[in-house]
Parts: structure tokens; C-alpha cells; sequence
């Protein structure tokens, strides 16, 4: 069962990855419009990132 | 425009008047400064609807030098620009980006900024949901290894591993539950997150000394999946609160934010409306809407007050009359002198007699907090009771103990906090998409309760802009001419008879407009003139105003000779009889509350059917009508939209207002709709009803599930096994049943949902 000592800090760190990964989408705004990103993604004129 | 002279100000607004675009001082005093040079302007632009108008109008506005950005957020229809104060050197003009907007195809207006705190309560929750969700998702897996069969020292240290994610989790994420369950015992009051702030935390203290002493039952995985299931209630429910208001505040403001003050030295100056102090020289152009109380020191013109008193007619100023703020200026630019400081308005006094009307509102108690009154006293005493029977019978407090605590988890209202607020977020989104906003929640529970409904007249079962009824009574030839004239001209009648008949906007050049009056051109076969009839018929100079009683007319004249007489009448909104008779089926009574002159409303209460009517009310008799019906054990429905009904809208029970509204009326009422038929009264009253038996049948359901699981707890059978499995398919169903109100059963409006949504900025 020693292995569990590895397992589980992974396990927990790999979920607490998502959760911070999760935050910091909310953070930067990239739920604030989920109808006009669901256009911009078929949108292929310019799409390098503003300036 | 601000740096034009007094004369052309008429002129320059006739274009404007075209367009109704906000004027640059306005769009100059609503941005926002930012940093190096910057200002940002947040617009409304409802027009917007797939990816295309994104392109389109990103592209449009990227294109203009002074634009450094620009953003189009399709989910709240608007567009934030960023500009250049400075382009070159020059300052800029705001108004190139609403005309690059509508060069694009597009309307825009600005709005009333909504506050941003409430963007970040919803963010707050959405965080608090995730770190619930994270944390129950890896407690539920260190839980199953449990139930799985880890024992000793393994179960011991998954055990403390579950306590320590779900420690810091309980204190985070449990704030929204801890502060309102204390904010209500503080008043001595009993809500549903009462017993949710003690279940989880005494299933938390419990586990953990079960942890402490090697025991085998620890709660940690149902007490924080119980937190996670509430939290995604409690955001869908803010979510749903959100998206209304920011819809709502979406809509183009009526009342101005600034005045043009003439200042002592012959110049113009755009001031913020709170800056207008009283005594202060004002201009109003065509067009614009009256900031502040005010006399009229010179000039001419009529003004729409419908949103201000009911008045469907215009009403003429001139010298010396008082107005209102509100009203909207027609014909002629004004120069007036401020009586009253904006506070001190009338829309102030407005506000004030709102405030003490509300009343009704304030004292409703939500169908879940009186659930939660008898439930909560229950749970807690059966709790006791089952520990005071293991004491005093089994002779083991510690397990009585454990026994008492496990009934309060399996109790834990996690459906019942889920029941209603479930319910209401998918009937709310039910309305939407039919353009009906609802505030919050609680307005549905109290539209259900409902037995009168009341209107006002003009702006909600009429439209307040008048249609041409003797059409076929007039020749062609002559219908023709008026509406070549009435295109050059914003009066009300004007745009009616533009609208009946196929005017040509070429066939008259050079059209003059006598404020007050009426319009007049000359061709080769004469000087026609239309307007008043002593105007047109030429028997007196001036405009003595409306005389003839049976409804509005307007003259034309060929060199001074009667050649047709347009009668008007204020037009229905589609569905008022419709609706009329499914509310008269359904047993509810109706009633008109007008402030419009009794010949008008009689006429249109007799057309309706409705028996009882009152007309030339104030908004304090308005009031008093719903205070006296009110007295008399009816629920009231108000359906509402001018300044003038605000107060009546809060006094009722529960109320309605068109999105055509004025801002105190949108502001008052509890549900706003954005299509012109009338019918969403009635499928918001339906879809309100269904919600609440939808609800009713949830909480039997959540009893259901704990008359059959609490004697499991009594008799000391509720392993955290059974308490996971009994909690989660209890949620489910609640969920599953409210998601019936999508299904079929409702009449759908096929009409009102592909009309496009009217925008105050045109109907006005």
C-alpha cells in the first residue's frame, strides 16, 4: 500500500490543477460571453491575439 | 454640436431626429477614463445576433483611427470601445463610433451602467462552486476506497485527508449559507439555510471525532457534496437574476443625463444633470427630453408626455408654460429657466412616493423560508427526541449522539433547497427566450397568487403612437401629399400619416415647420400647409390648441382650403383582446387606472370590456386605487409603464412593465417584457402557475424521500453510504422534475417569438 503515498498527492494535485486552471479562466473573463465565443470560434479572418 | 449657434440647433436636430442618436456631449459625460488618454464606452446594441454581426461591426469600428478597441459581448448584446481622447492632435467626437454603428447596419444607445459588484457576487459563487465541486469529487473517491472496504489505518488516513480538503472547503465555500442563515436567526427569523449551515457543520464536527477516535462513519463526503449541489442552485438562481437585470439595463435610458445650459455669457455648456442648479438657462432642441422641472422663457413647440401623466396628445408649450422633466420636446427648440435641481424633480418626487408605496413586496415571505419555518423546528425536534430515546433506552449518549446527528444530515433539506430555486431558474428561462425578464424569483411565487389584474393605458394596452383611421375616407391624391409632408416632420400624427400612406420624401424641397403648429410647403400647384385646423385654414395666426374632444385631427390645406381632415387614434397593443378574454376565462378581474382624459379611456374600456375604469388620476390616486382594492383581500397585478405609474407598479403585489417603459417604471416593476403583444401578461401568469406547482410537487417529493429514509436514521441504519446514495437521487429528482417545464404542455406564441424586440428608442 506504499504506493499510495505517491498516488495520492498526485491525485490531489492534478484535481487542484484543474481548479486553479479553472480560476484563473474565470479571472480573465472567458466565461463573460459564451454565446459570441461560440460564433468567434468559426470565425477565421484575423485571429492573432490584439496588440 | 456644442459649438454651434443657438439658430441652427432646430436644424442640426432635424437630422439627429432622423437617426436618434445620443448627442456627443452625452457620449462624452457616460465614457469612461482610463489610463494614458484612454476612455472606454460601454453601448447597447440589440440589434446583434450571430457571428457575422460580431465581424461586422468589430470590424466597422477597428477601422476608425480614434478606436484602439473594440469588443462585441453577444450574450449581453453590447460593445465596448475603447478611443483616443486625442487623435492628432484634435479631440475627438465620440459620436464617429454610434455613426460607424449604424453606418454598420446596427442601432446602439447607451444605458444605465450596472453596478459592477454584482458581477463580482457571481463570480464569487461560481468560485465558491468550483472549490466545492473539487473538493467533493476527491473526498467522494477517498470515500469510495472506504466503502470499498479500506480499514484501520488506511480508513484513518483517508479519513484525515477528507477532513482536511473539506475543512477549509466548509469555510470557504459555505459563506453564502453561513452569513444568510446567521443575517436571519440575528432577526429572529427562520430560512432554509438554517438548517443547511447546521447540518453540514455539525456532520463536520461529528466526522471528525469519529475521525479522531479511529471510528469507522465519517459524513465528510456528504457534507460537502450537500454544499456543492446547493451552490449550483444558489448560482443558477444568481445567474438568472443577472442575466435579467443586465438585459433590463440594457435598454436605452429615457431620462437625458445632461442639459445644455446657456451660460450668462452667450455660450453653450453641456452639463451633468446634477449640475444643473435651479435658475439655470437651458436649451432643449427637438427631440430631447426635459431634464429638470421648468418654465419655458421663449420659443414654441408641443410636448409628448405620455410616459410622463398617460396624456396620449401632445400637448402645447410656449411662453410661460411649466413643464415637467421627462416629457419628451417635439417640434421646436425651447429655452427654459430650471425650477428644481434634478433631485428635486419630478421623477424625484416620483421615486419618493415609490418608496412609500412599497409595502406588499418588502413584507412577502418566500415560499421556501415558510417551508423552512415548519421544517426546520421539526427536524431539530425529532432530532432530540431520537437522542434523548437512544440515551435514556440504550443507556450509549455517545451513540444516541451519532444517531441524532445522522437524522440531521439525512434531513438536511438538500432537495428542498434545490425545489424552488430549480424551479424558477428554468421557468425564468422559459420567459426569456420569449423576451419576458424576470427580477427574481420571488415575483413568481407572487404572480401565482393573483386575482386583479390592473392597467394603465397609455404605452401598455395602447401603444401610445397614434394610427390614421379614416384612411379610406380621404382620397388617395391627398393622403399622398400629407405624408410627403409628414416625413419631414418627428410630431406623432406626422410619423402616423408617414406611415399610412406611400409619401414621397423628393416631392416637397423646401418644407418649413411652425413649431406648435403644423408644416407647410409650396409646389406648382400651391402652398400646401398641414397641422392644426386654425393653422392650416389659416382663421387665426396662432396654434390656440386641440378644441375637438373626439379624438386627434389633423388638416390639410392647399392655399389656405380644406382639402381632407386625418382622424387618429391611439393605436391597440396586438393581443389586448386576446388577453382581456383569457383573463375574463380564468376568473381574474380587470381594471384600467389611466391618467388620460375620461372620454379616451371610456372609449377603449368599453372596446376591451372592461367594466371598471378610472381616468385624469395622479400618481398618488393611482396609489390609493391599489391601497383600496388592496384593502379589500385582492392580490393586484399591476401592468404599468409611464413615470407616473412607478408608484402604483411598486404598491401592487406583483407588476409588469413593456420594455417601452420609462426608467422608474423598468426599475419598479418585476417583470419587464421586450415584445409589443400583450400576451406575455398572460403566458407570464401561466408559466408563473406551473413553476409553482411544479415547486409544490418538489417539496412533496423531498418529503416523500425523508419519510422514507428518517426511520432508516431512527433506528440507526444511515451508514454515510446510505446518506450519499439517499442525498444525490433526492437532488436528482428534484432537478429532473423541474426540467418538465420545458416539455411540451405550454402554448407557445409562435408570433412573439420571431418579432423582433421593440427598442424605447424607436418607439418613443
Amino acid at each position: 500500500m506504499n504506493v499510495l503515498i505517491y498516488l495520492i498527492p498526485i491525485a490531489l494535485a492534478m484535481g487542484g490543477l484543474g481548479l486553479v486552471t479553472f480560476l484563473w479562466s474565470l479571472k480573465s473573463g472567458q466565461y463573460d460571453d459564451l454565446e459570441g465565443s461560440s460564433w468567434r470560434v468559426l470565425d477565421d479572418g484575423e485571429d492573432r491575439p490584439e496588440t | 454640436m456644442s459649438c454651434c449657434a443657438a439658430g441652427t440647433e432646430a436644424a442640426l436636430d432635424a437630422e439627429k431626429a432622423i437617426h436618434d442618436l445620443p448627442p456627443t456631449d452625452e457620449l462624452w459625460l457616460a465614457s469612461r477614463q482610463l489610463d494614458g488618454g484612454l476612455r472606454q464606452t460601454d453601448l447597447a446594441v440589440p440589434g446583434v445576433h450571430c457571428g457575422a454581426c460580431i465581424t461586422t461591426l468589430e470590424k466597422a469600428l477597428k477601422a476608425l483611427p480614434e478606436v484602439q478597441r473594440a469588443r462585441v459581448n453577444l450574450s449581453t448584446r453590447r460593445v465596448t470601445c475603447v478611443w483616443r481622447e486625442e487623435v492628432e492632435g484634435r479631440r475627438t467626437d465620440p459620436s464617429v463610433i454610434t455613426k460607424a454603428i449604424e453606418a454598420a447596419g446596427y442601432e446602439s444607445h447607451l444605458f444605465s451602467i450596472s453596478a459592477e459588484e454584482q458581477d463580482s457576487t457571481r463570480n464569487g459563487l461560481i468560485r465558491a462552486m468550483a472549490v466545492a465541486g473539487f473538493a467533493a469529487m476527491n473526498i467522494m473517491l477517498l470515500s469510495v476506497s472506504v466503502w470499498s472496504g479500506a480499514d484501520a489505518a488506511t480508513r484513518d488516513m483517508f479519513h484525515w485527508i477528507s477532513a482536511a480538503i473539506a475543512g477549509p472547503t466548509l469555510i470557504y465555500s459555505g459563506r453564502p449559507f453561513y452569513t444568510s442563515a446567521y443575517n436571519a436567526l440575528r432577526h429572529g427569523r427562520m430560512n432554509m439555510d438554517v438548517p443547511i449551515a447546521l447540518a453540514i457543520s455539525l456532520s463536520y464536527a461529528m466526522s471528525l471525532y469519529e475521525t479522531m477516535h479511529h471510528g469507522k462513519e465519517a459524513y465528510f463526503d456528504a457534507s460537502v457534496s450537500l454544499l456543492f449541489f446547493l451552490l449550483i442552485g444558489r448560482t443558477l438562481d444568481h445567474i438568472m437574476r443577472d442575466r435579467a437585470r443586465s438585459a433590463i439595463s440594457g435598454l436605452a435610458r429615457l431620462s437625458p443625463r445632461g442639459a445644455t445650459v446657456l451660460t450668462p455669457d452667450g455660450g453653450h455648456e453641456y452639463r451633468n444633470i446634477d449640475e444643473v442648479v435651479p435658475g439655470d438657462r437651458l436649451l432643449i432642441a427637438a427631440g430631447e427630453r426635459v431634464p429638470v422641472d421648468c418654465v419655458v422663457m421663449s420659443g414654441a413647440s408641443e410636448l409628448d408626455l405620455s410616459i410622463v401623466s398617460g396624456e396620449s396628445l401632445p400637448v402645447a408649450a410656449a411662453k410661460g408654460s411649466a413643464l415637467q422633466a421627462g416629457g419628451l420636446n417635439l417640434t421646436g427648440a425651447l429655452t427654459v429657466q430650471a425650477m428644481a435641481a434634478a433631485r428635486n424633480s419630478f421623477v424625484a418626487e416620483i421615486i419618493s412616493l415609490m418608496e412609500a408605496a412599497e409595502g406588499g413586496k418588502a413584507r412577502y415571505r418566500r415560499i421556501a423560508d415558510r417551508a423552512a419555518e415548519i421544517y426546520a423546528p421539526a427536524v431539530h425536534i425529532l432530532a432530540l427526541a431520537a437522542f434523548l430515546f437512544w440515551g435514556v433506552f440504550g443507556g450509549d449518549w455517545k451513540h444516541a449522539l451519532t444517531i441524532a446527528i445522522a437524522v440531521l444530515i439525512i434531513t438536511c433539506p438538500c432537495a428542498l433547497g434545490l425545489a424552488v430555486p430549480v424551479v424558477q431558474v428554468v421557468a425564468a428561462g422559459r420567459l426569456f427566450r420569449d423576451g419576458i425578464m424576470v427580477k427574481d424569483g420571488s415575483a413568481m411565487e407572487r404572480l401565482t397568487e393573483i386575482d386583479t389584474v390592473i392597467f394603465d393605458k397609455t404605452g401598455t394596452l395602447t401603444l401610445g403612437k397614434p394610427r390614421l383611421v379614416n384612411k379610406g375616407a380621404v382620397s388617395a391624391k391627398a393622403l399622398a401629399a400629407a405624408a410627403s409632408l409628414a416625413l419631414h416632420s418627428r410630431h406623432p400624427l406626422s410619423a402616423a400619416l408617414a406611415d399610412a400612406g406611400g409619401g414621397d420624401v423628393t416631392r416637397f424641397s423646401l418644407v418649413s415647420e411652425i413649431p406648435g403648429a403644423g408644416i407647410e410647403a409650396g409646389d406648382q400647384e400651391g402652398l400646401w400647409r398641414l397641422g392644426h385646423r386654425a393653422f392650416a385654414l389659416n382663421a387665426v395666426s396662432e396654434g390656440s390648441g386641440e378644441s375637438d374632444a373626439a379624438g386627434p385631427e389633423t388638416v390639410l390645406s392647399l392655399d389656405g382650403k380644406l382639402v381632407a381632415v386625418f382622424k387618429f387614434e391611439d393605436q391597440m397593443r396586438r393581443d389586448a383582446q386576446g388577453l382581456m378574454a383569457s383573463l375574463k376565462t380564468r376568473g381574474f378581474k380587470t381594471a384600467i387606472l389611466s391618467g388620460d382624459r375620461e372620454g379616451v379611456v371610456a372609449a377603449l374600456a368599453r372596446r376591451l370590456g372592461i367594466g371598471f375604469w378610472r381616468s385624469a388620476l395622479t400618481p398618488r390616486g393611482k396609489v390609493e386605487e391599489i391601497k383600496t382594492v388592496s384593502a379589500h383581500g385582492h392580490k393586484v397585478l399591476m401592468v404599468g409603464d409611464g413615470i407616473n405609474d412607478a408608484p402604483a407598479l411598486a404598491a401592487a403585489h406583483v407588476s409588469m412593465a413593456p420594455a417601452t417603459a420609462s426608467d422608474v417604471g423598468r426599475q419598479a416593476a418585476d417583470f419587464v417584457f421586450l415584445h409589443e403583444s400583450l400576451s406575455a401578461v398572460s403566458l407570464a401568469i401561466e408559466v408563473s402557475k406551473r413553476a409553482g406547482r411544479l415547486i409544490l410537487e418538489n417539496f412533496a417529493l423531498a418529503i416523500a424521500y425523508n419519510v422514507v429514509f428518517v426511520p432508516l436514521a431512527l433506528l440507526g441504519y444511515a451508514s454515510p453510504l446510505v446518506a450519499a446514495i439517499a442525498m444525490s437521487t433526492s437532488s436528482i429528482i428534484v432537478v429532473a422534475n423541474a426540467m418538465r417545464l420545458t416539455l411540451g404542455g405550454m402554448p407557445v406564441q409562435p408570433a412573439a417569438q420571431q418579432e423582433a424586440p421593440i427598442t424605447p428608442a424607436v418607439a418613443s
